[in-house]
This record gives structure tokens, C-alpha cells and sequence, in this order.
């Protein structure tokens, strides 16, 4: 685990505003980010204030129990969900009601939960990676096709020409990040991406990502119920309950001294990985 | 993934609608000897070796008009049945789709127009046009019988649209246009096709309602037309059977055979629905214990 980083910054434990403190080498920024779902009584803060920083070359793990807004969070960074209230900034940009989404998702990208809803079962992987010709234009050659591949450690021959359905789950999951890595972008939020993989799969997975960190700098957003995952392979943890950011800080010290009564609970329900002594 | 998952309902079905299609399409090109419009006999001739199903009040071959009337009728309910579905796809996917304030006025729009009687609609349209071809009436069948499907496509596209995958889409930069097209249609072909079928075996039967009412297409003859004729000219009074009942039959067959198809379609596609399949399981455990059982008469014997 590398947390080189962290002497320099340590975001307020209590997930306030503070944490845009270190704007400086952040990719994204988060500003009181709030997600409202209905109106009135029935109305749901599925989002609610919440503030945070993503540093460059980092992977900053989100990690909560369902329906925390963990997956909210990641569409409003997305921008597939308008934001209720807040700023978003990436890149010194304010991006928070911007229209123009071309631009903004070749430097933002993702990968969701289902390996296998995630596909348009009627497309073979070459024309779902093909799709990417309106953002990418006459960039999108077969070379980099290819070459997005190989870097899941995919053989293009033999993916390319196949239907979802014919691919294993790890493959389809790992066709998904290739997707995601065609266009190069600076950040790649990781929704739940292994959750519905099998535990060697998830590994093999989680090794994609930290050497697309190790290698290629990218930055990560990495969504999890699982916080013996986050420990894995995270610089940045940031826990949500019911909407919240109720604690953030540095992987090791979120892991190894949880100052929240949530965040040990859910340490406390992870099987024992480690000696936390 | 064979033709094994086609049930015997379905291959009925198919059966009967395609030997339809044949008559109405192929027997034309057979059958020469008479053309519409021959006068090959008197009033209500029987049948006969001549005129195989006898002769209309004009004296024209039924047999003849049999064919070209299935045609005609068939002709109708396909394009009326196509139109209608594509309508109907279309206001029902942009509503299922975009959501909010346009499936709202969508779907409102769609409701009023689900709460005037169709038939009169029809009946009034039908006389305000002069004359009527057959692909006008086709028109004027498919824009009274879309909002249905509208409907129904409308839940069905408002349930896709939350899929993964268009998440996915999107963030390749796929436009709507694409999205409707390659990402929402296709997951509905099943749904899409099952309505076309249903679309087709309304408008026939709609056709036929309009023409008996003497509002058909005008110079040719359809199914409704024949029994419209035959009404008018006493055919049942006299006992001419041979004047309604091959028309009434076919058109009876045709709804029948296209209903059946339908439903046996949603058992194919809805695996819910597949009580043969359940039946033939249920059944198997019930099979099993016979040839444990058989050894004892075989003992009993010796």
C-alpha cells in the first residue's frame, strides 16, 4: 500500500469542508455536494453534504452499507445525476452545471457493479468499444482498441469479436475497464466493480487498478461495501453512513485507528484479515 | 436454444396463419380462371364444379372473391398492424425514455385518445374520406388502434431505461438517438413483436366491422365487403350460406390463429407463463416410479 501522501494532508475527521483544504494537487473536489430524491415529506437525502478532495495518482476508496449513497455519489461525479446543492470542481474547473458532458467523460469514466447488465447483449465487445467513436472521434483506431485490452491483460483476438455472453464474468468485468481506459481519462470511478466477482477474480481486478494507479497515475474512485477491499488497495478512505461522510482520513489510519462508532462497526463485521492489535 | 422451445400451440398457430398468408397471397397467382369482377353466373348460383364456392348476388365467383378479399384484408391488417405498432413505439418509448414532464404529456395525450370509442372515430373518418384506398383505410385503422401499445411500450421502456448498460452507453458518449435505438428497442423486440401480432388481428377484424358497415375500401373487395353484400342482398334469408360463411370462417381462423400465436409468443418470451413446460416437469417425477413398478406383474406372471 502506498500512502506516501498522507503526512502532508489529512482531511478532517469530520468530513467537513475542510478536506477541499488540499485543493492544490487534487483532481476533484467536492464542496457540500447534497443529492435530493423527491420533494416534501418524501423527500431522501441520499447525498447530504458532503465534502471531499481526490488527490491525483491516488485511489480514494467510498466505502458504506447499502444505500449509504455511495453509488449517488459516484453518478453526481459522473455526471449522470444532476447535483441537488454543492460544487463540484475537476481540475480548477467548475463542473458542477456543466452541460457540455463530451469533454468531461474522456477524463472521467467508470466501471459499474454487473459484469453482465453493464453490456448491451446485442453488441460484440469490438462495437461496444467502437461506441466511443463520438467522444473520441479519429482518435479511435484498432491499435487503440487493442491496446486499452492489453492493458486489462486482455488478448485482443480474443475478445473483440465476442458477444458478452460469451466471455467470462472476470472478462467482461475486465472489457468494462478496457472500455473506461480507451478514452485515457484522469479519473476512474470503480462502482462496486467487484462485488459480483468471485474472490480470485476480485483480486485479479484490484491488481488492475493499482497498477492503472502504480503505472499510468490514474486516479481512482473505488466504491465498496467492503472495507477489508478498501484496506487492500487504498490511499484515501472516506466513510459514508446514511448519506454523511462521517470519517475520512488516510487508509491505514482509517483502518487501524477508526475514530467513528460506524466505521469500527464495519471493521468489526469484516473476518478477520489482518491483526489490528 | 432449438426450435424444441417453440410449444405445439405455437407451431398450430403459425401453421394456420401461414396457410392464410398463402391463400391470400399466393392463390391469386394459382387460381386464374376467373378474375374479380367476372360475372360467371346468376344470382347466387350453388357451388359447383364451375364456381367452387357458388356465386355472389352479382354472379360473381365467390371463390374468387375469397381469395382477393383475404388479400386485400390481409394487406390492410399488415400495414394498418405495422403502422400502428411504429406509432405506438414510438410515442410509448420517447415517454417510457425521457420520463417527467414528457412521458406526462405523452401519456396524457395518449389516454384521451384511449377514451373515445375507436369505433367511432373510424366511422367517422371513414365517411368523411371520399374515396378509400386500401392503404388510406390502412392509415386511418393504424391512427385509432396505436395508443395501446403506446401504453404498453411506455412501461416497458421506463424499466429499461434504469439498465446498466445505457449508463455504460452514455459514458461512451452515445447520443438519445442511439440509445432508443440500440439500447432500448432491441431489449423490447419480444414485447415490440408480440403487439405487431395483436396490432394485425385488430385491424383485420376492424377492417372487417368498417366494410360490413359498407365503409371498405373502395373498388376491390375485402372479407367485411363479402359479408356486406351478403347481408344486403338477403343471403342469409335465402340460405346462400356459400355468400357468408367461407368469409366469416376466414376471418374467424385468422383472429383465432393470430390471438394463439400471440399468446404462445408471450409464453416463449415469458418464461412465467410456460405452464406446459411446468406440466411436463411436474409430470416426470409422477412418470418415474412406473418402471420400478413394472417388474412386479412381470413376477406375478411367472
Amino acid at each position: 500500500m502506498s500512502t506516501e501522501p498522507t503526512g502532508r494532508t489529512t482531511p478532517a475527521d469530520d468530513g467537513s469542508a475542510s478536506a477541499a483544504a488540499d485543493a492544490g494537487d487534487a483532481l476533484v473536489v467536492g464542496e457540500h455536494l447534497t443529492r435530493v430524491f423527491g420533494r416534501g415529506d418524501a423527500a431522501v437525502r441520499a447525498v447530504d453534504d458532503v465534502s471531499f478532495a481526490l488527490r491525483r495518482g491516488e485511489i480514494t476508496t467510498v466505502v458504506g452499507e447499502s444505500g449509504s449513497g455511495k453509488s449517488t455519489l459516484a453518478r453526481m461525479l459522473l455526471k449522470l445525476l444532476p447535483v441537488t446543492s454543492g460544487r463540484l470542481v475537476f481540475d480548477g474547473a467548475d463542473v458542477t452545471d456543466r452541460t457540455d458532458t463530451t469533454a468531461y467523460w474522456r477524463q472521467v469514466q467508470a466501471v459499474f457493479q454487473d459484469p453482465f447488465s453493464a453490456f448491451n447483449q446485442f453488441f460484440t465487445v469490438r462495437r461496444l468499444l467502437a461506441r466511443s467513436r463520438r467522444l473520441l472521434g479519429a482518435e479511435l483506431t484498432e491499435a487503440r482498441m487493442v491496446e486499452a485490452l492489453e492493458q486489462v491483460g486482455l488478448a485482443a483476438g480474443d475478445v473483440l469479436g465476442r458477444y458478452p455472453h460469451q466471455l467470462s464474468g472476470g472478462q467482461r468485468q475486465r472489457v468494462m475497464i478496457a472500455r473506461a481506459l480507451l478514452m485515457r481519462p484522469s479519473l476512474l470511478i470503480a462502482d462496486e466493480a467487484t462485488s459480483m466477482l468471485d474472490a480470485s477474480l476480485r483480486a485479479t481486478i484490484l491488481n488492475v487498478l493499482t497498477d492503472l494507479r502504480d503505472r499510468a497515475g490514474l486516479t481512482i474512485l473505488f466504491i465498496t461495501h467492503d472495507i477489508g477491499q478498501a484496506c487492500y488497495v487504498s490511499d484515501q478512505v472516506l466513510v459514508l453512513s446514511r448519506g454523511r461522510l462521517v470519517e475520512s482520513g488516510p487508509a491505514e489510519r482509517v483502518i487501524f485507528d477508526p475514530r467513528h462508532d460506524y466505521t469500527r462497526k464495519l471493521l468489526a463485521d469484516v473476518p478477520r484479515l489482518h491483526d489490528t492489535g | 436454444m432449438s426450435a424444441a422451445r417453440f410449444s405445439a400451440r405455437f407451431y398450430v398457430a403459425a401453421g394456420i396463419v401461414a396457410a392464410v398468408l398463402l391463400f391470400g397471397l399466393v392463390a391469386p397467382l394459382v387460381f386464374r380462371t376467373h378474375q374479380v369482377g367476372d360475372v360467371v353466373g346468376g344470382l347466387y348460383d350453388h357451388p359447383s364444379a364451375h364456381a367452387w364456392l357458388g356465386t355472389d348476388n352479382l354472379g360473381h365467383d365467390v371463390f374468387t372473391n375469397l381469395m382477393y378479399g383475404t388479400r386485400t384484408s390481409l394487406l390492410i391488417g399488415l400495414v394498418a398492424g405495422a403502422i400502428a405498432t411504429l406509432l405506438g413505439v414510438a410515442v410509448g418509448t420517447l415517454a417510457g425514455y425521457r420520463g417527467g414532464a414528457v412521458e406526462e404529456g405523452l401519456m396524457g395525450f395518449t389516454n384521451v385518445i384511449l377514451a373515445i370509442p375507436s369505433i367511432v372515430v373510424l366511422v367517422l373518418i371513414s365517411i368523411a374520406l371520399g374515396t378509400r384506398s386500401t392503404l388510406t383505410l390502412a392509415v386511418v385503422l393504424a391512427v385509432t388502434s396505436w395508443p395501446w401499445t403506446a401504453r404498453a411500450v411506455r412501461a416497458q421502456a421506463s424499466s429499461v431505461r434504469t439498465r446498466e448498460h445505457l449508463d455504460v452507453a452514455r459514458l461512451s458518449g452515445a447520443g438519445t438517438f442511439s440509445l432508443i435505438c440500440y439500447d432500448v428497442v432491441p431489449y423490447m423486440l419480444s414485447y415490440i413483436c408480440m403487439a405487431f401480432v395483436l396490432q394485425v388481428s385488430g385491424a383485420v377484424l376492424n377492417e372487417a366491422a368498417l366494410s360490413m358497415l359498407g365503409l371498405g375500401p373502395s373498388g376491390g373487395v375485402s372479407l367485411g365487403i363479402m359479408l356486406h353484400w351478403a347481408l344486403a342482398w338477403e343471403s342469409v334469408r335465402t340460405g346462400a350460406w356459400w355468400a357468408f360463411v367461407p368469409p366469416t370462417l376466414l376471418l374467424t381462423l385468422l383472429a383465432f390463429a393470430l390471438l394463439m400465436l400471440q399468446s404462445s409468443l408471450d409464453e416463449l418470451f415469458n418464461p412465467r407463463l410456460r405452464r406446459h413446460a411446468r406440466r411436463r416437469r411436474t409430470a416426470r417425477p409422477a412418470a418415474l416410479p412406473l418402471p420400478v413398478e413394472r417388474p412386479v406383474p412381470e413376477g406375478a406372471a411367472e
